[in-house]
């Protein structure tokens, strides 16, 4: 039976497979992840809300459903960090936002009760920004998650505090939103596998919105076929949520354990690449694309003209559904109230703890979408941006009949220092310049790591992006990398994030 | 406030029957509906009223973070039914928008609601005055959900200016909601009042025949805003217009015209200009007053609701809902009148009564036309006018109305038994049937009693015995009463007569 320590290097699907075969109980994996966590989040700082009851009280139920004989699901009894933007009713959801505060939900999210069902063991809610409006959780209100390959680094956003939390070993799932690449950006620059499923393929419903019509919960792992087994345990229709698709779900773990490109037309995407890149991102993405060529691959390079107005349309469609979806948090139900001192009537209320609720970004996003939207300017702004969106899908209908699939860097460079763009808004946004695209078209698109960039030693993601409903092509493009690299280098990368070594003997000090 | 504003608060209201002789009006009604479906908009709540407050809420109609949407097809069904009985089109494809201002009692700060592109748009309805037809253009039809419900405690006004505090009642937030949008009425006149509430009333009656809402006003589940504006008879161009809020009864949909063309008359003469603003209706003083003005008003910034998918009816599904529409009022009222031989303005008293449908009900449970308009009309109107009820709320069905009509038909009772019978089934004491027997009202049929009667009669009164005998057949009456008298009136008159006849040897002829 593997040690405390080694249980929490395991992948997931091993880790599952040790429960049920009664190698190792559900409540040791659980404890043991739980350990990992109370030692090295002081320095990652990935979670928000860690539940050590409920996460055992899960574990135990797995366990006896074991003991009684009962089946178990692929991921029963494997511990999972859940960001927190998904209602818990037994943990409270912040959205990393001060004006929720405490908040305890009356009600589980789709997606949280799927996870239960599926009998993972939920470790706690994980840090993000502040209503995944970032790209390195320095917009949350409770500060920033650490990056485990360099404290110092941010681990990308919103989703930071997952990655984190994946890529410190202190749970071997997490779970993310994407809606400008919010799960991709954050596992490219920790070295993980981040997929954004396409558009409906999984519950929002109690997914605390941020851009309705963009956003996207899906995997964090560090493999393939975890973020896949993953990926199918959060998927299928809802019906409480309309947008849910009603279509079967891509057989993504049958493709996840079928690593075979040869024939498969692979394009390049011109725009995606070039000037603005770090050479480093470069030098590692052509590697992959001659991995895949070598692999059999059949590479082409397609343009997509309209993917350099992707960012300027998110940034005015993004902001637009969130200056409306964020008007609900007025004091008057539930979360932070500010000013009501008996005098104050209810809009002074509302105004006072809007300006002490919101942090400085998600205040500048409602601003720009309440501008984008008033009368007089929402055909020069919205209007154009949603065309904007139509040539984007007619781009990715273009080149999906050239390509089975696309591929690109995910992010432009690496993962920044912590501070290095806090003050620079624009430098933030791009972070998510290659990602976007999929968001607005609604596309299933994921990172998968290609290599550590030779400069600064730091993970570089490749980034897949398939056709709606083609979900399970990405995850055959991914393991054939994540193989082909793997065996290269005779071990997992993540294996050479030394971030935590520093800190490990020495709490306290590394990571403040 | 600008000082044309100022005049116009100063000026005095011309009197209705003035202003119209100078004023063209032109009034337009918006009138929201709220649908009888059995579960909110876009939730399973139910949709109760009067229940205790914040019972019937999830997270859905409370828009807690992270709930979404889901439509009702059944309201989607019910606007549909509204749009076609309004003679719409109705949409192949359209989307719900969120209109965004914040408010404490809208759950999310954004209504869902439609924008431009409404379920059903450009009908029309037709509108009796009299023997006049007006046909209102319908603009729109859209669905929406409905906010929670304010109550402000404390101040003097009732609204949320000046309360001590205001509690919040979310049970109404997200029931489906419809507004109808009339075109701009011109033309009217003075009849544009009248117009107003004979709009609203068919309105009414047609929502309540196609079963779709219980339409209460006094409840909030059919509401107004009239909108109203004057220009000099002539004039090139229509006047700025108000809207009227708060309008909760049909009389106070006419009152509302009307006080405001009075009003806006007096600002007109005074030189002053009207502001186009909300205002809100009185019904104590049945004047209106100002409420938020243009100036201040919202952007709603509307945009098309992502969390919801197009809505696109299947034309097939807009042709069953079409099949299936009843027969709505107009045509009812055009059939009955027919098929009973009325003039266009016995309808209209009958319609005006609130008598159309009792006395549809007791011809179809086998009442002559004529006997049940009478009844309803005459000795029932005037029952329900002494004791301060509805018609429809007295203690009588249609039904035994109709048995009434039937006994007298037969012969068994006459009309003041009649009156009778009615008094004690008003007074509780069971069905017509029950009535007569506990009371012993049939009429004497008994022929041995009623020649006992008759002879006793002309026993008494030799000389008008004689009189008949001698042919002055007029006469017999004095002996009709003494027998009625007799028999505690409860004997056929003109049979009596006949007997009496026969007796005396004279011919009834």
């Amino acid at each position: 039976m593997p040690a405390g320590n080694e249980l929490t290097i395991l992948t997931a699907a091993r880790t599952a497979g040790l429960i049920a075969a009664g190698e190792v109980s559900a409540v040791e994996v659980a404890k043991a992840h739980l350990d990992r966590i109370a030692v090295t989040d002081v320095h990652v700082r990935a979670f928000l809300h860690v539940a050590p009851d409920s996460a055992l009280a899960a574990a135990r139920a797995v366990d006896e459903q074991r003991a009684a004989g009962q089946p178990l699901g692929p991921l029963a009894g494997v511990p999972l960090a859940l960001k927190d933007v998904f209602t818990t009713v037994d943990m409270p959801t912040t959205c990393g936002s001060k004006i929720l505060a405490g908040w305890q939900p009356p009600y589980d999210a789709t997606l949280t009760g799927r996870l239960r069902a599926a009998g993972v063991v939920i470790l706690g809610k994980s840090n993000m920004d502040e209503f995944a409006m970032g790209s390195s959780t320095e917009n949350s209100a409770f500060g920033p998650s650490r990056n485990p390959w360099d404290l110092g680094r941010v681990p990308g956003g919103s989703s930071g505090g997952s990655a984190a939390a994946v890529a410190a070993y202190q749970a071997p799932l997490g779970i993310g939103t994407d809606t400008g690449g919010s799960i991709r950006q954050p596992a490219a620059v920790c070295g993980l596998v981040g997929v954004k499923p396409t558009y409906g393929g999984s519950s929002r419903y109690g997914l605390v919105a941020f851009a309705s019509s963009l956003d996207t919960p899906g995997p964090l792992a560090r493999t393939v076929l975890d973020a896949a087994l993953l990926h199918e345990a959060i998927s299928g229709h809802d019906p409480l949520d309309s947008t849910s698709l009603d279509a079967p779900v891509p057989r993504v773990v049958a493709a996840a354990r079928n690593p075979d490109v040869a024939g498969l037309r692979i394009g390049v995407v011109t725009e995606l690449s070039g000037e603005g890149y770090a050479s480093g991102v470069l030098t590692r993405f052509h590697e992959a694309v001659e991995l895949l060529e070598s692999l059999g691959a059949k590479i082409t390079e397609v343009s997509c003209p309209h993917f350099d107005y992707a960012l300027p349309a998110y940034y005015l469609i993004a902001p637009s559904e969130c200056s409306s979806n964020l008007a609900r948090f007025d004091a008057m139900r539930y979360g932070l109230r500010v000013g009501d001192d008996g005098s104050a009537s209810a809009e002074e209320v509302m105004s006072l703890t809007r300006e002490a609720g919101f942090g400085a970004e998600v205040k500048r996003r409602i601003m720009l979408g309440t501008y984008a939207l008033s009368s007089g300017y929402y055909d020069a702004y919205y209007g154009k941006a949603q065309q904007v969106r139509t040539l984007i899908i007619r781009d990715f209908a273009a080149a999906f009949e050239q390509a089975d699939v696309l591929i690109s860097p995910t992010t432009p460079t690496t993962a920044f220092g912590i501070g290095e763009r806090a003050d620079d808004p624009m430098a933030m946004y791009l972070a998510d310049l290659c990602t976007i695209p999929s968001n607005l078209a609604g596309n299933a698109s994921m990172s998968v790591p290609c290599g550590l960039a030779p400069q600064d030693g730091l993970p570089v993601g490749l980034q897949i992006m398939a056709p709606v409903l083609a979900d399970d092509r990405l995850y055959r493009v991914g393991a054939a990398v994540e193989a082909v690299l793997d065996q290269r280098r005779g071990h997992p990368l993540l294996t050479q994030a030394r971030g935590l070594d520093s800190a490990a003997g020495d709490t306290g000090e590394a990571g403040r | 406030m600008s000082s044309a504003a100022t005049a116009a608060g100063a000026a005095v209201q011309v009197p209705f029957d003035e202003a119209v002789t100078r004023y063209e009006p032109v009034i337009g009604i918006e009138t929201h509906v709220e649908l009888g479906t059995a579960a909110k908009m876009f939730c399973g709540c139910p949709t109760l009223f009067g229940t205790e407050p914040n019972s019937a809420v999830c997270p859905v109609c409370l828009g807690l973070p992270g709930s979404l949407p889901v439509i009702n097809k059944a309201a989607i069904e019910y606007t549909i039914t509204i749009g076609l009985a309004l003679n719409c089109s109705i949409a192949s494809w359209c989307r719900f928008a969120r209109k965004n201002y914040f408010y404490p009692d809208m759950p999310k700060n954004y209504q869902i609601s439609q924008y431009d592109e409404p379920l059903c748009t450009d009908g029309w309805l037709d509108v009796e005055i009299g023997d006049q037809v007006v046909r209102v253009g319908i603009e729109r039809v859209h669905l929406e959900e409905d906010t929670g419900k304010s109550l402000h405690v404390g101040g003097a006004t009732g609204r949320i200016h000046g309360a001590d505090y205001s509690l919040v009642d979310y049970n109404r937030a997200g029931i489906p909601l419809v507004e109808v949008v009339t075109k701009p009425i011109p033309g009217t006149g003075a009849l544009a009042p009248v117009v107003a509430r004979a709009y609203v009333t068919e309105l009414r009656d047609l929502l309540r025949a196609l079963g779709v809402s219980d339409v209460r006003m006094e409840q909030g589940s059919l509401r107004c805003d009239v909108n109203t504006s004057i220009a000099p008879g002539g004039a090139a161009q229509w006047g700025t217009r108000t809207e009227t809020k708060n309008v909760n009864s049909l009389r106070s949909v006419e009152r509302a015209v009307r006080s405001e063309i009075e009003r806006q008359a007096g600002v007109l003469d005074a030189g002053g200009r009207v502001v186009q603003e909300t205002r809100h209706f009185h019904e104590d003083t049945g004047r209106t007053t100002p409420g938020r003005s243009k100036e201040e008003a919202q952007d709603y910034r509307y945009f098309p609701e992502p969390d919801l998918v197009p809505v696109a009816p299947a034309p097939e599904w807009v042709r069953r809902i079409a099949a299936g529409l009843p027969e709505l009022p107009a045509a009812r009222r055009a059939r009955l009148r027919a098929e009973w031989g009325l003039s266009v303005l016995d309808m209209t008293a009958l319609v005006n009564a609130g008598a159309l449908d009792l006395v549809a009900e007791t011809v179809a449970a086998g009442a002559s036309p004529e006997q049940a308009r009478n009844w309803w009309l005459t000795e029932l109107s005037r029952r329900a006018n002494e004791a301060g009820l509805e018609l429809g709320a007295l203690a009588v069905s249609t039904e035994q109305v109709a048995r009434i009509c039937a006994l007298v038909d037969s012969g068994e009772l006459n009309n003041k038994l009649a009156r009778q019978v009615l008094d004690g089934v008003l007074a509780g004491e069971g069905s017509p049937d029950e009535v007569v027997a506990a009371r012993g009202l049939a009429v004497v049929t008994d022929s041995a009693v009623l020649a006992a009667a008759v002879d006793d009669a002309i026993a008494a009164n030799p000389d008008v015995a004689a009189k008949i005998r001698d042919g002055k057949i007029a006469a017999a009456g004095a002996l009709v009463g003494a027998v009625m008298r007799a028999t505690g009136g409860q004997a056929d008159a003109a049979s009596v007569r006949e007997l009496i006849l026969a007796r005396c040897g004279a011919d009834s002829r």
